[in-house]
């Protein structure tokens, strides 16, 4: 047999080796586990939505169970895969080995933050499993506080839980691109991935503890009868939205954030060209932070706050479009004349650019006070999230997956199935959420899975839609399984990119670097000459 | 990619020489040491945000309800407030001296300093079991037991709520800094830190002294809302 | 060596401090000042938790970043705090001329069962 070169995978091979582990790599990869499962779950129980919604009546499922469903699936998606997926998979992975670094600065809190993320994810799924939860997955009160008799209580501790392991894991990544960057890695220097998992462990420090205090809020309001949001003494309850929203929508930017990083790698490797206005790209992650904590309250806009407020973060919406719009006409621009290597990453990467397009504008349609009165709580909003999540976020995050898959395994992938499977993910999204849109301003609301029989066109084709996305899905996860036995080996950097974590082997030395590198060089120095076929 | 990046000499042969403290991770003590000062501030930050919550909640109230705030908050002992407000007071300098004594190689004093916080930490929550004990018997916790006289009943059992969790999560703080401080006595007893390496008990401090910081809005804030023409 | 080392003098002037800072926010209580009553007692707070920051934490002689830090946590929670204000506050003014809602701040409560109605500028519910 010839002697395989040591690697994190294949330096030791007990259980405990991976359950107790330190290295970043490992963690990464066990994050990858947990978030596919619960991106199955949460698929399931959109699988139960859309079979029920293809038809009028309410015939699948009882009216109790259908509130249960989109309760679950926004759960399941928002708090256990959109949230983590990038960061705690990707990030965790590649930022130690872009910033030239052993591991983060924190390996066993690192570790902690997979138990903590694993722990609050088991308290979620049994709510689900002995009884579900029912409230929308926005646990407004004062239904979640008096009047459901679903498990709001267990949900509520297993998100409180959850939310730490995002704390965390922000916590650990900040502290390690502000101390653990290699000699000569200043920040200017940096891949614009890493720029972008700053922004978002800004969000997720500032952000999370405010849901954390509000879940908390709901269960003593709940389980020991304190008033705080309770109309009958004089309570609030829109102080629950404002509290609840203060962190769920700068969320959608820890949602988004760091696959725009990643979607900036990959669009500079293949289109074998320097991100176009790299500055501009870096602080706009910064200002989509900041800004993304000032408009909370447009999920709000019919909820009864003053008038004069709602324009005041109506107004900052659009504001905070802005550098949203800067990374899309910079990745474009990137494009234009780049010597395009059209691989897997890169369609991914396309299919998000035009997505997230979409769904930016939309979301510029709903920031509009006026609109939004009409389309609030209509499927023209539930369009508007997918497109930017699922669209955009999902995507974002397979493009990354399939960029740095030859890193973390050591193995190509089928590229002709990942291609297919790219376009039919494509397919799928866009017949599933596009006539969405139509049915939101032809005046469908959410939530219900009753509907009036004018709708059932678009919503069969729709509920057509997703059978074809979750096709899509599934043969990415055949064939990314499948390269772990049949896969080309890979090698160091099968891309030719960039990037301190393509001059390591691959998959890396279990401590990354054998001798520290030194970064003399600026971000994206790719040469259009450097055009390879295959 | 060869010439992308310059290779330095490896730190192969610097195992002999690192100081046992360092993890292998870090290059020097002082990068290990700024590392952990940055994550318990950054973790401190999000417990500004995570009472900031609360401190949303009792603001909204307060402009909503003045007359039942002000009746309330009247009902809080401002003898055993303010006692308690010096109590904690001192307990963070004698954490400061606590870290001092760390600093400078003083392992004794380390761990007296800790063990002085510790026991007036103690004294604080003593004082507020006594507090809470009062608030029971007054009927004054919030739930289908509370009773309040006057027309300001609703708005002062959400006052009641809002003080029972800003001031029970504010002692469940205490209760953990107790642990954490106890391990760190006793990692002082045995010695363990040194002028190179007492990062322990310097983001220990840090915690510390957050806890009093919440309590120096916590007591004006719910003791101090009306009392003005009303004494005791 | 690793962290700058205060004097004793330096923590016990800012205890000094703490405990002036404290017995003075007692007695303003007790002194009607009106609506200042509340600015002051928040002023004095404020200063007593900037001493500790400084002093007692050591912000004083920490990098850049931990004061960058610092100063980010009380941005956003006066985000938090400034912004939702906006919309409590705001609520039930006048949208248009002649129109409902009212200018004081005691009628946009919501009326509780039983309770004293709050005094109201117009007689509207």
């Amino acid at each position: 047999m010839a002697s395989t070169p040591l690697t994190y995978l294949n330096h030791e091979h007990s259980v405990a080796s991976w359950l107790l582990t330190k290295d970043h790599k490992r963690i990464g990869v066990m994050y990858l586990v947990v978030v596919t499962l619960a991106f199955f779950l949460g698929g399931l129980f959109a699988t139960l939505i859309r079979l029920e919604l293809a038809t009028p009546a309410g015939d699948l499922l009882s009216n109790d169970d259908y509130n249960k469903m989109f309760t679950m699936h926004g759960v399941v998606m928002v708090f256990f895969v959109l949230i983590p997926a990038v960061p705690a998979i990707l990030g965790n992975f590649v930022l130690p080995l872009m910033l030239g670094a052993k591991d983060v600065a924190f390996p066993k809190i690192n570790l902690l933050s997979w138990y903590v993320f694993v722990i609050g994810f088991l308290f979620t799924v049994y709510a689900m499993v002995t009884g579900g939860v029912d409230t929308g997955w926005t646990f407004y009160t004062p239904y979640s506080s008096r009047a459901s008799n679903s498990n709001v209580m267990m949900t509520g501790i297993g998100v409180f839980i959850t939310g730490f392991s995002s704390i965390l894991t922000g916590l650990n990544f900040m502290v390690t691109i502000h101390r653990m960057r290699a000699p000569g890695l200043t920040w200017f220097r940096l891949p614009l991935f890493v720029w972008a998992v700053y922004a978002t462990s800004l969000v997720q420090i500032l952000g999370t503890p405010v849901i954390a205090i509000t879940v908390l809020a709901l269960a003593v309001e709940r389980g020991l009868h304190f008033g705080i949001f309770d109309a009958a003494l004089g309570g609030d309850p829109v102080l629950f939205q404002h509290m609840f929203w203060f962190y769920s929508h700068p969320a959608v930017y820890i949602m988004i954030l760091p696959p725009m990083g990643a979607i900036s790698e990959v669009i500079a490797c293949f289109s074998r060209k320097s991100i176009f206005g790299y500055s501009f790209v870096a602080f706009s992650s910064l200002a989509i932070a900041i800004f993304g904590f000032l408009v909370w309250a447009h999920h709000m806009f019919v909820s009864g706050i003053s008038v004069y407020s709602a324009l005041v973060f109506s107004f900052l919406t659009y504001a905070v479009a802005i550098p949203s719009a800067v990374k899309t006409f910079n990745w474009t621009a990137t494009m234009y004349k780049g010597a395009i290597w059209l691989k897997a990453p890169m369609i991914w990467a396309i299919s998000f650019l035009a997505l997230f397009l979409v769904g930016g504008l939309t979301g510029l349609i709903t920031a509009a006070l006026g609109v939004d009165v009409h389309i609030h709580d209509t499927y023209f909003v539930v369009a508007h999230f997918h497109f930017i999540m699922v669209g955009g976020a999902v995507m974002g995050f397979f493009a990354g997956l399939h960029f740095w898959w030859p890193k973390i395994t050591g193995r190509m992938y089928s590229e002709i199935w990942a291609k297919v499977a790219a376009i039919v993910v494509l397919a799928g999204f866009i017949l599933t959420f596009g006539p969405q849109f139509i049915l939101g301003y032809l005046g469908m609301p959410r939530r219900y899975h009753v509907y009036p029989d004018e709708f059932q066109v678009l919503n069969v084709l729709s509920s057509a839609g997703a059978s074809i996305l979750a096709v899509g899905y599934l043969i990415v996860g055949i064939y990314l399984m499948a390269s772990l036995f049949k896969g080309k080996h890979a090698g160091a950097n099968p891309w030719h990119a960039t990037g301190l974590e393509w001059t390591t082997q691959s998959p890396p030395l279990p401590h990354n670097f054998e001798v520290q590198p030194i970064v003399t060089r600026e971000a994206y120095e790719y040469s259009s000459q450097e055009v390879t076929v295959g | 990619m060869g010439d992308a990046v310059a290779v330095h000499g490896g730190h192969g042969d610097a195992h002999a020489h690192h100081h046992p403290d360092l993890q292998h991770h870090f290059d020097t003590l002082e990068q290990q040491h700024e590392a952990a000062t940055l994550g318990m501030w950054l973790f401190l930050i999000t417990e500004v945000l995570f009472f900031g919550g609360l401190f949303l909640a009792y603001m909204l109230y307060r402009v909503w309800y003045p007359v039942a705030w002000a009746e309330a908050s009247r009902e809080l002992d401002i003898v055993l407030g303010a006692f308690n407000t010096a109590v904690l007071i001192g307990s963070s300098l004698t954490m400061a001296l606590a870290v001092r004594a760390a600093q400078t190689g003083k392992q004794r004093a380390t761990v007296v300093w800790i063990l002085l916080t510790m026991t007036l930490g103690f004294v604080f929550l003593i004082v507020k079991y006594f507090e809470y004990k009062e608030k029971f018997e007054h009927h004054h916790v919030p739930g289908p037991n509370f009773v309040f006289e006057g027309p300001e009943a609703g708005p002062a059992q959400i006052y009641f709520s809002l003080y029972f969790l800003m001031t029970g999560l504010h002692a469940t703080h205490m209760i953990i800094g107790f642990f954490i401080m106890a391990v760190i006595a006793w990692m002082a007893h045995k010695k363990r830190f040194t002028p190179e390496w007492y990062t322990p008990v310097e983001i220990t401090g840090l915690y510390w002294h957050f806890v009093d910081i919440v309590w120096i809005f916590l007591f004006p804030l719910l003791y101090l809302v009306d009392r003005a023409g009303h004494f005791a | 060596m690793v962290g700058h080392i205060s004097p004793k003098s330096t923590y016990y002037a800012v205890f000094a401090a703490l405990m002036v800072g404290t017995a003075i926010t007692v007695a303003v209580a007790f002194v009607n000042l009106g609506s200042f009553n509340f600015p002051v007692a928040i002023g004095i707070a404020i200063t007593k938790a900037t001493l500790v920051v400084l002093f007692f934490m050591h912000a004083k002689y920490s990098s850049k970043v931990i004061k960058l830090f610092v100063g980010t946590a009380f941005f956003f929670l006066a985000i938090l705090l400034g912004m939702t204000m906006t919309d409590v506050l705001s609520r039930g003014l006048k949208t248009y001329p002649g129109g409902a809602g009212g200018s004081g701040y005691g009628e946009r409560a919501p009326r509780v069962p039983g309770a004293a109605p709050a005094a109201s500028t117009e007689g509207q519910h």
